[in-house]
């Protein structure tokens, strides 16, 4: 299977999310001037500061050509993965709930963080073991997830967080500790962290590797 | 027609930004003040203003988490 990894102008990380799908499966980058997702059977959007973040975090990068290309893919069921400006990005789409405000410091935060899963039967964390604690780095400045009350209620009923910031691990404010959430069909999912910075010893975590592999067994099991 | 929208975080949102400037006022002895928000001002050139409130709703604002305001330059009190 093939992941399709998106670069935007102002994009960063792509190269390490690709360098961590390779490590699962086949990935291309995909450039956000195209139309194409040349066959990708999963797209990840990485973490940056695409455009500039101008106006708002992730505003403007979901009006590119690539990204009507992805709204349609992942309104047919494809899976798509937000990591950090990823996320914010499809916050901004409407394809997943809430949206993410700075951090209640303000400050800049790079820090290694640990999540708890929630959830193990979703297209993201089925190779996750329950209740699972997953040490990931996170680093960003806007990563406080935020949902109106109402919208929030319905994102918890519906069983879409499935990852949150472990006790005590919350720096950002997020609501509930909300570390990352998927849309209701459960074939988007958006979080801050960077799980593609986790996928070798050197650096002192491979949890995220089980993301990745996640996405690649949920297909495999559909093929 | 110049117009002007004025974008503001909506009231119980947390607005670290706002805060922030609010303790900081203090202490350069400007005492009294709170309540503080900060937000965003877009100034455009429109050839028809009553498309504005769509732009605010797709792109200017995210009405999740921002109100918005729009008033023609006209209008205004003049930014002195």
């Amino acid at each position: 299977m093939k992941f399709g990894v998106l670069r935007f102008p102002g994009t960063c990380d792509e190269v390490d999310a690709q360098l961590a799908c390779e490590r699962v499966a086949n990935a291309e980058i995909l450039w956000h001037g195209d139309r194409d997702l040349k066959g990708a059977d999963a797209i990840v959007i990485p973490g940056g500061f695409s455009y500039g973040d101008y106006l708002r975090v992730g505003a403007i990068a979901r009006f590119s050509p690539l990204m009507e290309s992805v709204i349609d893919f992942a309104k047919q069921g494809g899976p798509v993965l937000g990591i950090c400006n990823g996320f914010q990005i499809l916050c901004e789409a409407g394809l997943l709930p809430g949206t993410l405000l700075p951090n209640s410091t303000l400050r800049f935060v790079c820090r290694q963080v640990d999540l708890t899963v929630e959830r193990t039967d979703t297209v993201f964390t089925n190779a996750c073991e329950p209740g699972e604690t997953l040490s990931i780095p996170a680093k960003h400045t806007t990563g406080c997830w935020y949902a109106p009350k109402q919208l929030h209620e319905q994102v918890e009923a519906n069983g879409q967080v499935l990852l949150r910031y472990a006790p005590g691990q919350n720096f950002n404010g997020s609501l509930a500790d909300v570390a990352g959430v998927s849309n209701e069909a459960g074939n988007v999912f958006g979080l801050m962290p960077h799980p593609e910075h986790a996928v070798d010893p050197l650096t002192g975590s491979v949890d995220g590797l089980t993301l990745f592999a996640s996405i690649r067994d949920s297909l495999a099991a559909h093929v | 027609m110049k117009m002007r929208v004025l974008i503001r975080p909506k009231a119980g949102i947390l607005d670290p930004q706002g805060q922030a400037v609010e303790r900081a006022l203090p202490a350069l002895g400007f005492d009294g003040v709170s309540q503080v928000h900060v937000g965003r001002l877009v100034e455009l050139d429109v050839a028809d203003p009553a498309q504005l409130p769509a732009m605010c709703d797709k792109l200017l604002a995210n009405p999740l988490i921002e109100d918005y305001e729009i008033v023609s330059v006209e209008q205004a009190a003049p930014a002195s």
